[in-house]
């Protein structure tokens, strides 16, 4: 076991080294290393496993027996336009594609946006005027507690997606950041990096999308940093739907300046095996924020979902809905902390994750949990699992429905609350097809 | 049409149909009436194929099938509807959505062409005045937050946008207020014709006021222990249900010792 570790760590050492070298001259100094310091890390920490608290549920050990191999710089899969062109969402009237964690230019669109407004790929970022903002954020002491998988994203840290927003830029489409797997040469690891900056009083919607063009193996390891100013506003979808050979660890973080609003929604339908872990920080008065998801799975898939939301000013206010459907022999985990400060009076807090099992096998392990020390709050939350009604499932049938679209019209009402939520007309299209399709019962709506 | 032959049913491990025949035919209407917990709705229920009722022995014949060995959607497309006694509520799913969707799956089966979203909708709502009903209830979740009275007429929409050849009203008057049972009633007269059935499940006669029947039976502890013309339900008003109950009890005391 040990040894097995041990000769995984030295193969993305490896990789690292190649890398380090091979980016001595081109990149900044302060990368080269911050990059040293996160491998440095990860070779002390390594992938977490099931000991540790966190991952109790969530086994990573295929992962890291995965020999997976990180992408070698200017490897290309032969991708085209009309390749990619079932994964853009349409409404986006920017984007940014990347293969493999590999930018690529050619299918990606920058143009129409309002002035001052950057959706640059990190490469072009590093080497233009757009270098101090990615030194600002990216280079601010890390939290020395970073897990192994952040530490190994850090390490990688290469290709990535800054979305700036200079002060009051309202951005009206949204904006696409597409990352998706395709087979490689190896069984490709893959590190994308984000990061949104948005000034005060400026507004946008991000996509954040994960997909494979295929049903190959892929591990995708993503960091996510999301900065809102005062009184801007963010708007956040994440939509995984790799292939369900691919592993998905994913970490997204947000920090919230007074009065900002933020709006996550994911959505989880694809991988394997999935970790999304969540960190939402309220440090100033005034901000809001949705942390809303579903997430779907059948045989072979186990979906893992672990938020924090941390309240440290008064007067903050955090939504919180998380849905899961799980059939076949499935698993997901959720496990949801909202942590209100002392000082964070009149926090307003709800918190709320509901299941459905669809099968015996299925499994959900849920954890919501409040840690509250402050006096003058108001929280609350709570968790459900259940199963479809045997008298609604029969009021459907009973008017000719065959058994199987009344179980996903049924399902479908189960998701419906947070299907509604979601502005994006392709995306709520997607959700549509995957819960009404799920049992071969065709169904338009 | 409709044919139902010493039907013996139980629910929970308690017999409650024990022995009902009955003959309906095309273009018929037919009162089943009775007190309270005499198994009206398991009737109702075991015909639509509802699971937790178990048939223990006897046949149903549906237009000269076996309508027992069909599951419950094929029931459904084939003709049969029943109109709940108490409609389930079921939040998150359009009621415009599920009618279309129940719709389609019948013209499917009769093998014609389905009815995009647009199209139903003209269709919804030439129905929907059948029964009087707002539009503003199509959008919502099937029965969420519904009236009483909402729910009954709703049910009645489905059969009006299903068009069944037999349709069996469970108590579609209880929870009807004078007006609006005047409505459905009128929604029932209108949907009745030469080739479709109705059976009609009721506690009282104020309903047979305005949907006539053509038969009247009384069901008392799972069998029918009286039939008649209209005039029955008259008498029952008249004189309730006691007399029937002591006659009963008379020609089967093993009734009465169960
Ligand atoms: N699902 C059920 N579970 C248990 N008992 C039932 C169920 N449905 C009906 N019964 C019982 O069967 C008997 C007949 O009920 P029902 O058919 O509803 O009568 P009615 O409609 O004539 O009032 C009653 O004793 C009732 O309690
Ligand atoms: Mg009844």
């Amino acid at each position: 076991m040990m040894a097995q570790a041990t000769k995984e760590k030295s193969s993305y050492r490896a990789a690292f080294d190649a890398m380090q070298a091979e980016d001595a001259r081109c990149l900044p100094a302060w990368l080269l290393r911050l990059r040293e310091t996160a491998m440095e890390r990860f070779e002390q920490v390594g992938f977490p496993t099931t000991d540790v608290e966190d991952w109790k549920y969530t086994n990573t050990g295929a992962i890291t027996k995965g020999a997976f191999a990180p992408v070698e710089a200017g490897a290309r899969v032969e991708l085209g336009a009309a390749d990619v062109a079932a994964f853009l969402a349409p409404e986006a009237s920017s984007r940014l594609v990347f293969v493999n964690g590999v930018y690529r230019a050619e299918l990606s669109a920058t143009e129409n946006l309002p002035e001052g407004v950057v959706v640059a790929d990190f490469a072009t970022a590093f080497a233009g005027e757009h270098e101090s903002i990615l030194r600002a954020y990216l280079a601010r002491p890390s939290d020395p507690e970073v897990d192994g998988f952040n530490a190994l994203n850090a390490a990688f840290l290469r290709e990535g997606a800054l979305v700036y927003l200079p002060r009051g830029a309202q951005v009206s489409a949204p904006i696409q950041l597409l990352f998706l797997s395709a087979p490689a040469t190896q069984t490709a690891a893959v590190f994308p990096r984000v990061l949104v900056v948005a000034e005060r009083e400026s507004a946008a919607t991000i996509i954040e999308s994960y997909a494979s063009t295929d049903e190959s193996r892929s591990f995708t390891n993503a960091v996510v940093e999301v900065f809102v100013g005062e009184n801007a506003r963010v708007t956040h979808y994440k939509v995984q739907r790799e292939s369900e050979a691919a592993f998905h660890i994913a970490k997204t973080n947000a920090e919230l300046e007074r009065s900002g609003v933020y709006d996550l929604t994911t959505i989880t339908l694809g991988a394997q095996l999935s970790r999304h872990g969540i960190g939402v920080k309220l440090a100033h008065e005034g901000a809001e924020c949705w942390v809303d998801g579903l997430y779907l799975v059948g045989t072979g898939q186990h979906a893992d979902t672990h938020s924090l939301i941390d309240h440290s000013s008064p007067h903050c206010t955090s939504h919180q809905l998380y849905k899961g459907i799980l059939d076949g022999k499935s698993r997901a985990v959720f496990n949801g902390k909202v942590f209100v400060h002392k000082d964070a009076q009149k926090t307003d807090a709800q918190q709320s994750n509901k299941n459905l099992l669809l099968s015996n096998e299925a499994r959900i392990d849920t954890k919501p949990q409040l840690e509250i020390y402050a006096d003058d709050v108001k929280c609350a939350h709570g968790a459900t699992v259940g199963q479809l009604e045997e008298e609604e499932l029969f009021y459907l049938v009973s008017r000719g429905l065959h058994t199987d679209l009344a179980r996903n019209l049924l399902t479908y009402g189960f998701a419906e609350e947070l299907v509604e939520k979601i502005k994006i007309e392709s995306i709520k299209r997607q959700l549509d097809e995957a819960i009404l399709n799920r049992l071969h019962a065709r169904l338009e709506v | 049409m409709l044919e139902i032959r010493d039907l013996h049913a139980r629910v929970e491990g308690k017999d409650i149909l024990r022995g009902v025949s009955l003959t309906v035919k095309r273009g018929e209407v037919h009162a089943i009436m009775g007190p309270n917990g005499s198994g009206k709705s398991t009737l109702a229920k075991v015909l639509a194929g509802h699971p937790s009722y178990e048939v223990t022995s006897g046949e149903v014949l549906f237009d000269g099938k076996n309508l027992l060995e069909l599951e419950p959607d094929e029931r459904a497309r084939g003709g049969v509807f029943l109109a709940f006694q108490y409609p389930v509520e079921i939040p998150g799913v359009s009621n415009a959505q599920f009618l279309r969707l129940a719709y389609n799956e019948k013209r499917k089966h009769l093998g014609e062409e389905e009815l995009d979203p647009l199209e139903f909708k003209d269709l919804l709502k030439e129905r929907a005045q059948i029964v009087e009903m707002d539009a503003g209830l199509m959008s919502r979740s099937v029965n969420e937050g519904f009236s009483g009275g909402e729910k009954k007429r709703n049910e009645i929409l489905q059969m009006a946008v299903l068009e069944p050849k037999l349709a069996v009203l469970d108590e579609t008057d209880s929870g009807l207020d004078i007006d609006a049972l005047r409505i459905v009633s009128e929604g029932v007269n209108k949907l009745r014709h030469a080739d479709n059935a109705i059976v009609l499940v009721t506690h009282y006669q104020r309903l047979l006021n305005y949907i006539v029947p053509d038969y009247v039976h009384v069901l008392y502890k799972g069998r029918i222990v009286r039939s008649g013309g209209k005039e029955l339900a008259l008498a029952l008003e008249e004189k309730g249900y006691d007399w029937i109950k002591d006659e009963a009890e008379e020609s089967q005391p093993s009734a009465a010792s169960a």
